[in-house]
C-alpha cells in the first residue's frame, strides 16, 4: 500500500490530515475492530461450552450406549450403571413440584404489584421480590436444611425431611422472583386504552384485569413461567442440600406419593457431588459430563422457547 | 349468588395473600439468618483462620478468596461485557448476525451454573492447565455473569439520547471519541450498576467454582492467581453439608457474613442507580 499512495484513496485522505487526526482515526479502527470482535464473543463462549460439554461427553455413547445412559433405570457408578432415567424423573419431579407451587402465586403477586396494589407498596414489594433474587442458592439450601426439612419431617412423620418435596418448595421461593418480574413487565406493558376501553363498558377493575389485561399479557406470562422452570431445572446447591441425593425411580403410580416424601437425586446434584470423585477419562466422568450436555440441550430447548414466545407477544427485545 | 363487587373484593384479597406468601418468607430468611448468625460473628471469626479442621477459628480464608475471586472476575467480565453491549447498541446493524448474538446471550444467561462449572473445568483447569486455581475461577465466573453486564450496559448505552452523539459527531468527532467521551460517561451509572448486580451473582454462586477454583480446607491465603483459595459460598455447603460436626455457630455466622456480603452489593448497585438518576439531565 505505502508503494502506491497515489492511487489508494485512504492514503490521500490520510495524507491532508494533522497527526491528531491520523492518530484519531487509526483509533477509530481499533476500537472498531475490538467491538466487533467482544461482540461474537457470546456466540464463541456459547460454542465453546458445548463443545467441551460434547468432547468428554461422547466417549460415554460408545462406552455406555445412548440408549443405555438415557433410558437405563439405575445410576449406580460403582457397579458401572450409567442410566440416567432416574435422575431425569428427580430433576422433573423437583422442578414441577415447583412450579406447581411458583406459578400460580408468582403469576398472582406479579398482578397485586402491576395493578392492585397501592403505588407506595409497589416500589417496597420490588425490592422484597429484588433480594429474594439476590439469596445465593447455597444460602437456600442452608435455610432449606436448617427449617424446611425439619418441618417437613415432623409434618408427614418421616425418617428423614429431605425429600422431594422439600427440595420443590425450596425450588418454588427461588423461581418465583423470575416468574414475578418477567410477568409484571408483561402486564404493565399492556396499554393502558385496553384497560380504560373495558373500564369505560362498565366493567370492574378485576374483569378488566382477568379479561383483557391477563389475556393480552398471555405470552409474557408463558414466558415468565418457562424461563422460572429453566432456573429450577438448573438449579444445583440448594437442590443437592435438601432432596437427600438417592437415585430411586416412583414405584408405579400408587408409589408416587411415597416417592416425593422420599429421598431423590437430581441431575445438577449428581454432577455437583460426583466430580470430585471422579477420575478423569474414567467412564463415570465421560457420563457426568453427557449429563451435563443433556441439561444444557435442556436449557437451551427452554429458552429459545420462552424467547419465541417473547418475540411472538411482541415483548422481546428486537 | 356473590356480587361483582363482592368477586373483585375476593379476587383481590387473593392475589394480595399470594403477595404475602412472597414476602413472608424472604423477611423469615433474613430474620432468622440475621438472629442466629448475629451471635456467631465477631472481629475473631471474620479474621482468623479456621482451626481443628474448621471446627473453631474463623473465615478469613474464605472471605478473601471470594473477594479474589470477585476481583477477577471483575477483570474478565467488564471489558468483554461493556464492548459486548457497544457492539449490540451501537455497531451491530439489523442482521442476522445479530439476531445470533442475542440469542446466544440469551441461551448463555440460561445454562445451569454445575454446566459452567463442568466447562471450565474441561477448559480452563485440563486443557489449558490452569489447574484448580483463582485464575481458572474467576474466568468460569466472569463468563457466568457475562450476559447479565451486557444486558444491564446494552440499556445504558442506549438511553443515552441521540442528540448527544449528533452533536459529537457533528463537531467532527470520530465514532469512537463520540462513544468514549459522549455515550460512556453518560451510560456509566446503567453499566456499574449492571457490573455490581452481576459481580454480587459471583459472589454467591458455587457450583461453577466447585471443580475449578474452591479448597476444601486451606488456612492459608492464597499466594498467586494460579493457586487455589477456600470461597464463603463453597465453605457454607461444606460446613452445613459435607461435615457432620460443624459447631452451628460456624454455619449459621458463614451464611450471615455470605448474605450480607451480596446483600450489600445489591445495596450499592441500587443506590448507585438512584444517584444516576437523579443527576440525569435529560
Amino acid at each position: 500500500m505505502a508503494s502506491t499512495p497515489t492511487t489508494n484513496t485512504q492514503g490521500i485522505v490520510f495524507k491532508n490530515l494533522s497527526r491528531y487526526e491520523k492518530r484519531s482515526r487509526v483509533k477509530d479502527i481499533v476500537a472498531s475492530i475490538v467491538v466487533h470482535t467482544s461482540g461474537i464473543a457470546a456466540i464463541v463462549v456459547l460454542f465453546f461450552i458445548f463443545v467441551f460439554l460434547a468432547k468428554d461427553a461422547l466417549p460415554t455413547f460408545t462406552k455406555v450406549g445412548i440408549l443405555k445412559f438415557l433410558i437405563g433405570t439405575s445410576w449406580q457408578p460403582e457397579f458401572e450403571k450409567f442410566g440416567i432415567l432416574p435422575l431425569l424423573v428427580g430433576s422433573l419431579f423437583v422442578t414441577f413440584g415447583a412450579l406447581v407451587v411458583a406459578v400460580p402465586i408468582g403469576i398472582a403477586c406479579a398482578v397485586y404489584i402491576a395493578e392492585v396494589s397501592p403505588p407506595s407498596f409497589r416500589s417496597l414489594l420490588k425490592v422484597i421480590v429484588e433480594l429474594l433474587a439476590g439469596i445465593p442458592s447455597v444460602v437456600f439450601g442452608f435455610i432449606g436444611l436448617m427449617i424446611l426439612a425439619p418441618l417437613v419431617q415432623k409434618v408427614f412423620e418421616l425418617p428423614t425431611g429431605l425429600t422431594a418435596l422439600t427440595g420443590a418448595v425450596t425450588l418454588a421461593f427461588m423461581s418465583m422472583p423470575t416468574i414475578i418480574s418477567v410477568s409484571e413487565d408483561a402486564i404493565t406493558a399492556v396499554p393502558k386504552s385496553y384497560s380504560d376501553g373495558s373500564l369505560a363498558l362498565g366493567a370492574t377493575k378485576w374483569e378488566t384485569i382477568r379479561h383483557v389485561v391477563i389475556p393480552s399479557a398471555k405470552s409474557g406470562i408463558v414466558a415468565a413461567c418457562l424461563l422460572g422452570m429453566g432456573r429450577a431445572i438448573g438449579e444445583t446447591m440448594a437442590v443437592l442440600m435438601v432432596t437427600g441425593n438417592a437415585s430411586i425411580l416412583p414405584k408405579g403410580l400408587v408409589g408416587l406419593p411415597n416417592f416425593f416424601l422420599g429421598p431423590v437425586r437430581t441431575m445438577t446434584a449428581t454432577i455437583a457431588s460426583d466430580m470430585g470423585e471422579t477420575v478423569q477419562g474414567s467412564t463415570h466422568y465421560n457420563a457426568l459430563f453427557a449429563i451435563g450436555l443433556t441439561l444444557f440441550a435442556i436449557s437451551f430447548a427452554v429458552n429459545m422457547a420462552a424467547d419465541l414466545i417473547l418475540r411472538r407477544g411482541g415483548l422481546g427485545k428486537e | 349468588m356473590i356480587s361483582r363487587n363482592q368477586t373483585e373484593k375476593l379476587a383481590f384479597a387473593t392475589v394480595a395473600l399470594a403477595s404475602l406468601v412472597v414476602v413472608l418468607p424472604a423477611l423469615v430468611i433474613i430474620g432468622f439468618l440475621a438472629a442466629k448468625g448475629a451471635f456467631a460473628i465477631s472481629w475473631s471469626f471474620l479474621t482468623q483462620m479456621p482451626k481443628n479442621g474448621m471446627r473453631e477459628g474463623g473465615i478469613m480464608p474464605a472471605i478473601v478468596g471470594t473477594l479474589y475471586l470477585v476481583a477477577g472476575t471483575l477483570v474478565f467480565a467488564v471489558p468483554l461485557g461493556v464492548f459486548a453491549a457497544i457492539y449490540l447498541a451501537e455497531y451491530a446493524p439489523q442482521s442476522t448476525l445479530r439476531r445470533i448474538v442475542r440469542l446466544s446471550i440469551v441461551n448463555l444467561a440460561g445454562v445451569p451454573s454445575v454446566v459452567y462449572g463442568l466447562f471450565g473445568y474441561g477448559l480452563f483447569v485440563v486443557t489449558l492447565h490452569f489447574g484448580k486455581s483463582i485464575l481458572a475461577g474467576s474466568l468460569t465466573l466472569a463468563f457466568l455473569i457475562l450476559p447479565v453486564v451486557i444486558a444491564a450496559s446494552e440499556e445504558a448505552v442506549r438511553s443515552v439520547p441521540k442528540s448527544f452523539r449528533e452533536g459529537s459527531l457533528a463537531l467532527g468527532a470520530t465514532r469512537w471519541q463520540t462513544i468514549w467521551r459522549v455515550v460512556l460517561p453518560n451510560a456509566a451509572g446503567g453499566i456499574i450498576t449492571g457490573v455490581v448486580i452481576g459481580v454480587g451473582r459471583a459472589a454467591g454462586e458455587t457450583a461453577p467454582i466447585m471443580f475449578t477454583a474452591a479448597a476444601f480446607f486451606l488456612p492459608k491465603l492464597p499466594s498467586s492467581p494460579l493457586s487455589d483459595c477456600m470461597a464463603l459460598p463453597y465453605h457454607l455447603y461444606v460446613v452445613a453439608s459435607e461435615m457432620f460436626d460443624a459447631p452451628l455457630s460456624m454455619q449459621w455466622g458463614t451464611a450471615l457474613t455470605l448474605l450480607m456480603l451480596v446483600t450489600a452489593m445489591n445495596l450499592v448497585a441500587a443506590l448507585i442507580r438512584a444517584r444516576f438518576r437523579r443527576a440525569k439531565c435529560w
